[in-house]
């Protein structure tokens, strides 16, 4: 845009003073926060569609430290998500923001490992990121509705112009799966993405399924990265979907089920060739 | 009426000095924080709310309690709390002001604290919290100036004033069990997860505020001439008694549901807080300090003969409030968060900036609650010997 906000409400009032036309008016009512109505938006015809958004990980498709690294950095460096490390190299677990990240099976999977479990199964490395619950814990407590769902697919948003920075998501999250930025993270982008927006200090984050890429007609960064099968994205609700078919045949876990926040992202188990 | 608090002795300008100096730091500190962020905290993605969120939550408690004096006083007709009744509405003004400082100092964006009214979400009990405590605060300014203002004038106070009176009591009790539904109802915090937690909080707050307003009246005899009476304490010092064995009994009963089922989740902060996880004890000499104190108050305060005596009722309410402090303002916040949701143990300590702001918050609180003391206080002065009925 080559016209600034201010002046754009400049323009927006002189017009509707002067009468010239409705829409001004409305589009002026619209920045005021009165949103438009879902029917109206117009969508791109090559977006990305669904009504239940969800992922398959098959973790048997990860085989080495940099498969993990790279499907990790795709969503990190495409979403300007901050690297901050300690003076040593090792991560600084104060600041420290992550979409997607790896965690071993007794972390991702808490109280699921026995005491007799192989050690090899018990650090085996688990790709988790936000659930995108079906009744998400973080929407219900949020006092501004700055995390939403939504209602066409179901995806769990963040609007980080509205957030207060309470905290109250981070509290209610069972998967760990939001970052607050505690400090400016601009500094800490090591090459900023001029297509996404960068956060500012005292805003909650989390992974968004990449709606800006699902908008344009692509899959989500973490997706394309991985290796083939690795993460599997696609409509739940439609029965002829790759990710309904294994989720309907094979055996697939998800994190903290007994906890009714219904979460969208499954784990295959026994991976190899599905569907 | 506040120009009584323009006048006074040396000692209540150094006192009021000595909190302007502290409140005068907190604020520094706090404009290192809001221009740095919260990175200047103790906290992390792991603990996400600590100091300031503890003391905002037992604060609440402090304000609620000044229903213990309105039941009795305005529902039971009990004339001995007529003078300490101001007391215990003023104390709930300034601690009210104290929560929502708090929350303040704790948000990430302090200027877009309005988007709760803007976006008004009535599932998100944040936002109900926020409700109950403004209309408190508004109720207790109205009904303290209100009644305050008629005893100046030596008229009862006007009838208009009873239903804001009588709403008083249920609003009481509905801030903080508010408070509480912000930790008893998230999936996965096992140790909030609790059906008890609200009442829990109420005992507490039953027991640590009256504590409070039992120390803040033997103050109020010992540096003015205004005697709240000897009668009241006691009847303060019963209440406080019952509170702290629910709060203790309650306390007992989340244990029990811990240890007794055995279940690992429910287990884990209890044992990080009073055992240590994973070779992690920063929590335990203070959670055991907090149940020493417990224990010795509460056996103080059932032994009659130690309770009737006034210097040692008052050593049994500073050990109550300290013990209640630390369960309240801080093992319940850090407890919640350790183990992390994914079950790793990460721990947390308030840093210096976080501490001196925290301290000055707690001294605008004290300010305020001393300049309406003096208000408070100098009325009585004026109107000694008259009693008036309410």
């Amino acid at each position: 845009m080559s016209m600034d906000r201010r002046e754009f409400l400049k323009m927006a009032g002189i017009s509707s003073i002067l009468g010239l036309g409705v829409s001004a008016a409305a589009t002026a009512q619209n920045i005021l926060g009165q949103g438009i109505a879902p029917d109206k938006v117009i969508t791109n015809p090559e977006a990305l569609t669904a009504k239940h958004w969800a992922m398959v990980v098959d973790m048997s498709k990860f085989k080495t430290d940099e498969d993990f690294q790279k499907t990790i950095s795709a969503c990190h460096t495409t979403h300007n998500v901050p690297d901050f490390k300690n003076p040593d190299g090792s991560v600084n677990l104060k600041d420290e923001i992550k979409w997607i990240w790896k965690e071993t099976y007794e972390h991702a999977f808490p109280e699921e490992d026995n005491p007799y479990m192989d050690e090899k199964l018990k650090e085996m490395p688990f790709l988790v990121l936000c659930n995108h619950c079906e009744k998400p814990a973080c929407v219900r407590v949020c006092p501004t509705q700055a995390t939403f769902k939504r209602p066409q697919d179901g995806i769990v948003m963040m609007d980080m112009h509205r957030c207060i920075g309470c905290r109250f998501c981070m509290a209610a999250c069972p998967y760990g799966a939001r970052s607050f930025n505690w400090r400016d993270p601009r500094p800490f982008i090591k090459n900023e993405n001029k297509e996404y927006p960068t956060r500012t200090k005292g805003v909650v984050e989390k992974c968004t399924f990449c709606t800006e890429r699902l908008a344009f007609g692509k899959m989500p960064a973490c997706v394309e990265a991985a290796p083939k099968g690795g993460l599997l994205f696609g409509d739940l609700a439609d029965k002829n979907s790759e990710v309904r078919k294994i989720v309907e045949t094979r055996y697939t876990i998800r994190r903290k089920p007994n906890l009714g926040t219904g979460p969208s992202v499954y784990y295959l188990i026994g991976g190899n060739e599905h569907a | 009426m506040l120009e009584k608090a323009l006048v006074g002795s040396k000692k209540y300008w150094a006192w009021v000095f000595f909190l302007g100096l502290l409140a005068v730091s907190g604020c520094y500190y706090y404009y290192r924080q809001f221009n740095y962020g919260l990175g200047l905290t103790g906290l992390s993605r792991d603990v996400s709310w600590g100091l300031y969120i503890g003391q905002f939550t037992f604060l609440v408690g402090v304000a609620a309690s000044a229903v213990m004096l309105v039941i009795p006083y305005y529902l039971h007709d009990y004339k001995k709390f007529s003078k300490v009744v101001i007391l215990g509405e003023f104390l709930a003004i300034s601690a009210v002001l104290m929560c929502m400082l708090f929350i303040m100092a704790d948000m990430g964006q302090p200027m877009r604290f309005m988007n709760i009214m803007l976006h008004p979400t009535p599932n998100s009990v944040m936002f109900w919290d926020f409700l109950v405590l403004a209309g408190y605060l508004a109720l207790n300014l109205l009904i303290g100036w209100v009644t305050l203002g008629a005893d100046r004038k030596g008229v009862p106070p006007p009838k208009w004033i009873k239903p804001f009176i009588y709403l008083s009591v249920p609003w009481a009790v509905s801030i903080h069990t508010v408070t509480a539904f912000l930790y008893a109802g998230l999936p996965g915090r096992h140790f909030w997860l609790s059906a008890i937690m609200a009442a829990r909080f109420l005992a507490s707050a039953f027991a640590g505020g009256p504590a409070l307003l039992i120390i803040l009246a033997l103050l109020v005899r010992k540096l003015t001439k205004f005697d709240p009476g000897k009668e009241p304490i006691q009847a303060l010092g019963k209440i406080v008694a019952y509170a702290m064995f629910l709060n203790v009994f309650f306390l007992g009963l989340e244990f029990f549901t811990a240890f007794y089922s055995n279940i690992p989740g429910h287990m884990e902060s209890f044992v990080y807080l009073y055992k240590g996880l994973e070779g992690h004890h920063e929590l335990v000499p203070l959670m055991w300090a907090s149940s020493v104190f417990a224990a010795v108050s509460l056996f103080m305060l059932l032994f009659t003969s130690l309770r009737k005596n006034e210097g040692t009722l008052a050593l049994a309410c500073v050990l109550l409030f300290a013990s209640l402090w630390i369960d309240k303002g801080f093992g319940l916040i850090i407890g919640g968060f350790v183990p992390n949701m994914l079950n790793e143990v990460r721990t947390y300590w308030p840093t210096r900036p976080e501490s001196v702001i925290t301290a000055g918050i707690w001294a605008i609180g004290f300010l305020v609650l001393t300049l309406l003391y003096k208000v408070a206080v100098s009325v009585r002065e004026d109107t000694a010997g008259i009693e008036i009925e309410h």
